[in-house]
């Protein structure tokens, strides 16, 4: 076997040394009944590397790859285009095989980048500080409910309606377990989001607001006002932002007055990868560090008086709180908190603006070329690079035939939804810097084939 | 001049260490000293190129970004430099042995990589339509019939995302099950050994803890067990084989007493590499167990994470296990189960953990290790890893205490005390002293079962060669700690950094940078 170092010879010294006759031995507390004799049945042995190359290969040719297709799908993940780079420092070994940072005087490199992931983060946000990354954006929106829960010792959360439906099942699993009150509502194919309905529903029992910025829908909405609200009642403001590229042309939630700022961060640096591994993205206020869940890298100094980092703050968490820790995360998405920090980097805020310009226009030119088509039309007035459609029939079966024909357009609100009555004619639209005027082209021609 | 607040200047180096005194830079040959990313880098600077945007209607609704972020950018050149230098920083699996307990650090093969980037596999959205990615289902799908084969259990949730969101995920599935007999027990018990996610994980469900407490063998207490089942206990959660490196023989009776009160049995995998391919966890009783990818079948750790932890479960759980998940069809075409077809076949689920459809890029590396190792293998895996274990035991317990050497053979991990060190030398002083000759240390401190304990785990992808050079320099750190030699407090020496002021660090937090206020020019 090519990953195993030890030779037969190697194990007979060695089983000797120990003063065991076969390894058996070194199994006698494991009960009789629970012994495997031999091979399970019905798994086949080791392969070569090129076998299981080959078989991996065939899995993967199954698939329709997005990067050979005109394609339009976001809702929570987005195609960009990640500099050759980025993958190669992710690849090195000192990053790739390295351990959690618990011995800081031989895991600087992690360290540091984490401590600059964390200044990105909290700058992009519009936060005081961050956290080193959670699993991903759905997983850090419930964390932060939970921490609003710690914060304000109240139970009730009142979501938006444009909040993505897969957080929203996400924090209603673990809200129907810890006995949290969550109030949910559907979006509407409306142009407007559901801000107005939420500040007369926010009362004296309220923790926290849960708003994503942009929106499920791709709508874009001014969260100073609702910042106001929540703060007059004692709540706090979680903003969502599943597209952070948004973020280098619109204003930060941050900015807005909102209290948490989460979301997802796979958009930079991370890629697709069949919806993970991702990177989840969680910010707040300097006064709230104590309540954060999740690893947190520090900068402080050696015996010799130079600077270095370290993991801080480590009471908050599990390894050392226990049950009384603030969450029973015991990981960071470090390797793709790295990707993300590491294009990042490499766009600065000059390319990150840039990239993001080039997304509005892209998406604007889709939204024009999209609603020339007969029968369709435009539900937002504001929208970053992620529009949602009205179709002139239910648009789960358009993107299946769309599909067919080569063209990845898009993800149906009926697939988000399923049987929800008013939405099923909606189609969610991105539209990113991968995106070409032909690929606008083809998706238009594809669209009045499959309607007509 | 710019300072900042720790009075580092980025153009003045110091000595990492005293032998030879300080040079220009600060820099040593090969030891690099890098500044952060926001003193080399400016937001005028970009290592990526764009064609600027055709001009068109803007529909941000009047919220265009009006202030400067801060992001630093570098270009290409800068950018790989900056992260090649911090990365040589680090100590890595690639460089050397990894010997922490509780967290299998195995080699990672770069196979399990060059396959996950396979653009049919990284470069695919998970909301695609479900007939344009049967390959990715094909993935999950296999990989969860090996683990259950392996692990002889009756289903598995793949979502989780790491080893404690599977423990939540075991914990719903459980609180799910009792919720349906129309029970609300409220305890978990926990044995003092078990890692501190084990009753974080059942807090953060709503449970209260109860401790079990060891016997003089380092195994669960049974006595003390059975005597605290009830009414109103939920479950055990225990860790098999266990944190002190041990098997728990008593498991099956555990299982047996803790079914027959009612309550149902979860089992932390973190130390499945030990029992792969040679013992299968449903034959033990157990009800629910999340299998770490990352340590058994080799997903790399990354610097912490990303993770994945599928948990396998008993028929009495695997009903309410989350969604989504693949069902293969006669025809050979898989179907994704969500939230609008569940009703049919999965009704008692109890929802979605996260968005999408779980930790792809971690399925199609550790099915690539499970399919080069085999069931043959992977058998070997199990023991040659608990042979490396029991070879570092045996090979130091005549230098160091091992409290539970006693108890047998070890698994995949020993366990020693810093019992013997002179006083005012600890734990932290040997491990530190290892970092200086050239190893990561060993886990310190946990299990809290043993003063100052210290855990070590080699696994199987250890040469021979390599162990007994460790096993040396184990030998001979522990004789100076045992000596009383001072010297070991300034360790390590020879590291890119002395030990940090972690103290300082929590005391006044610096958690992002910020720029250095300019000081005021001397008139």
């Amino acid at each position: 076997m090519r990953y195993l170092p030890l030779s037969d010879t190697d194990r007979r010294e060695m089983l000797a040394a120990v003063g065991a006759k076969s390894i058996d031995d070194l199994f006698v507390d494991v009960p009789e009944a629970a012994r495997l004799s031999g091979t399970i049945e019905g798994l086949p042995d080791h392969a070569s590397e090129m076998a299981v190359e080959r078989h991996m290969r065939a899995l993967a040719q199954k698939n329709m790859v997005a990067g050979d297709v005109p394609f339009f799908l976001g809702a929570g993940a987005y195609r960009h285009h990640i500099p050759a780079s980025v993958d190669h420092i992710i690849q090195r070994g000192e990053f790739l095989t390295s351990y959690t940072p618990y011995q800081p005087e031989i895991a600087q490199g992690t360290l540091q980048a984490l401590f600059e992931f964390q200044t990105q983060v909290a700058r992009l946000y519009g936060c005081e500080v961050a956290n080193a990354s959670m699993y991903d954006g759905s997983t850090a929106c419930w964390e932060a409910i939970a921490m609003a829960r710690r914060i304000t010792r109240r139970t009730k959360t009142i979501l938006s309606g444009g909040l993505h439906p897969h957080y929203v099942s996400t924090a209603r699993t673990m809200a129907r377990f810890t006995g949290d009150v969550l109030e949910a509502a559907l979006p509407d194919l409306s142009a407007d989001t559901d801000f107005d309905r939420i500040v007369g529903a926010i009362d004296g029992e309220t923790s926290a607001v849960v708003v994503q910025y942009p929106d499920i829908l791709g709508r874009i909405d001014d969260l100073s006002e609702l910042a106001a609200r929540c703060h007059e009642q004692g709540a706090l403001l979680i903003a969502v932002v599943t597209e952070p590229v948004a973020l280098g042309a619109i204003r930060s939630p941050g900015e807005m007055g909102a209290d948490i700022v989460v979301g997802e961060g796979q958009s930079i640096g991370v890629g697709l990868n069949f919806g993970g591994p991702y990177v989840g993205l969680f910010a707040t206020r300097e006064k709230y560090v104590r309540q954060m869940p999740g690893r947190l890298a520090g900068e402080t100094v050696d015996a010799q008086g130079k600077r270095g980092f370290v993991l801080t703050l480590s009471t908050r968490e599990q390894h050392i709180r226990r049950e009384k820790a603030t969450s029973n995360i015991c990981t960071n998405a470090g390797l793709c908190a790295l990707a993300f920090s590491v294009h990042m980097t490499l766009l600065g805020e000059k390319g990150l603006r840039q990239l993001a310009a080039v997304n509005h226009a892209r998406a604007v030119a889709a939204a024009e070329a999209l609603t020339q088509v007969p029968g369709v039309s435009l539900v937002n007035r504001t929208f970053f690079n992620e529009f949602t459609l009205t179709l002139p029939k239910e648009a789960r079966p358009v993107v299946r035939a769309l599909a067919e024909a080569g063209v990845l357009g898009g993800v149906s609100l009926g697939r988000l939804y399923p049987g929800v009555a008013g939405l099923e004619n909606g189609l969610v639209v991105a539209v990113t810097e991968t995106v070409t005027d032909e690929d606008i082209g083809a998706f238009a021609k594809a669209l009045a084939g499959v309607l007509a | 001049m710019t300072i900042n607040q720790s009075g580092w200047r980025p153009e003045l180096g110091e000595a990492s260490n005293d032998d030879g005194g300080a040079t220009y830079t600060g820099n040593k040959a090969l030891m690099l000293e890098e500044p952060l990313l926001f003193e080399i880098g400016d937001t005028r600077t970009t290592g990526v190129d764009f064609d600027a945007p055709a001009a068109g209607s803007s529909r941000l609704g009047g919220l265009d970004r009006n202030r400067e972020i801060g992001l630093a950018g570098l270009t290409e050149p800068q950018a790989v430099r900056h992260y090649t230098r911090l990365s040589r920083q680090n100590y890595a699996i690639d460089l050397g042995l990894f010997p922490l307990g509780s967290c299998t650090m195995k080699h990672n093969p770069r196979l399990n990589e060059k396959v996950a980037r396979m653009p049919g596999f990284a470069d695919v959205h998970p909301l695609q339509p479900v007939d344009t990615i049967q390959g990715a289902l094909a993935v999950i799908n296999e990989l969860a019939v090996w683990l259950i084969e392996l692990t002889g259990m009756h289903g598995v949730a793949m979502t989780p995302k790491a080893g404690a969101h599977g423990e939540l995920c075991g914990i719903l599935c459980i609180k799910a099950a009792l919720d349906a007999r129309g029970e609300d027990r409220k305890v978990i018990l926990v044995p003092e050994s078990a890692h501190g996610t084990n009753p974080a994980t059942a807090a953060f469900a709503g449970f209260s803890i109860e401790n079990i407490p060891a016997n003089g063998d380092g195994r669960v207490d049974l006595d003390a067990l059975k005597a605290r089942l009830g009414p109103d206990v939920a479950g055990v959660m225990i860790t098999n084989p266990n944190t002190c490196g041990l098997f728990e023989r008593d498991m099956k009776a555990i299982s047996d007493a803790v079914h027959a009160a009612g309550g149902y049995v979860y089992c932390d995998g973190a130390n499945f590499n030990a029992i792969v391919g040679r013992v299968r966890p449903g034959d033990l009783g157990i009800d629910a167990m999340h299998i770490n990818l990352h340590k058994t079948f080799s997903t790399p750790h990354g610097g912490g994470g990303p993770g994945a932890g599928p948990v396998v479960l008993s028929e009495a759980l695997a009903p309410y296990g989350p969604l989504p998940f693949t069902a293969r069809r006669k025809d050979g075409h898989i179907d994704l189960i969500e939230e609008e077809n569940a009703g049919d076949e999965h009704p008692d689920s109890f929802g979605r953990m996260a968005a999408f459809n779980g930790q792809m890029g971690m399925f199609t590396r550790a099915l690539a290790y499970i399919l080069s190792h085999g069931a043959d293998g992977l058998r070997q895996v199990a023991e040659d890893a608990v042979l490396n274990a029991n070879y570092v035991l045996r090979r130091l317990e005549g230098v160091l205490d091992a409290p539970f050497g006693h108890s047998g053979p070890c698994m995949h991990e020993a366990l020693f005390s810093d019992r013997g060190f002179a006083d005012g030398l600890s734990t932290l002083d040997l491990a530190k002293g290892l970092i200086d000759e050239g190893f990561h240390p060993m886990t310190m401190y946990f299990p809290l079962v043993v003063h100052g304990a210290m855990l070590i785990e080699p696994t199987e992808t250890e040469s021979k060669a390599a162990l007994d050079q460790f096993i040396g320099a184990v030998r001979s750190v522990a004789e100076r700690a045992k000596a009383g030699d001072a010297s070991l407090k300034a360790a390590p020496v020879f590291a890119p950094r002395r030990r940090l002021d972690e103290t300082l660090a929590a005391r006044k937090p610096v958690l992002v940078y910020k720029e250095p206020t300019q000081a005021q020019p001397a008139e």
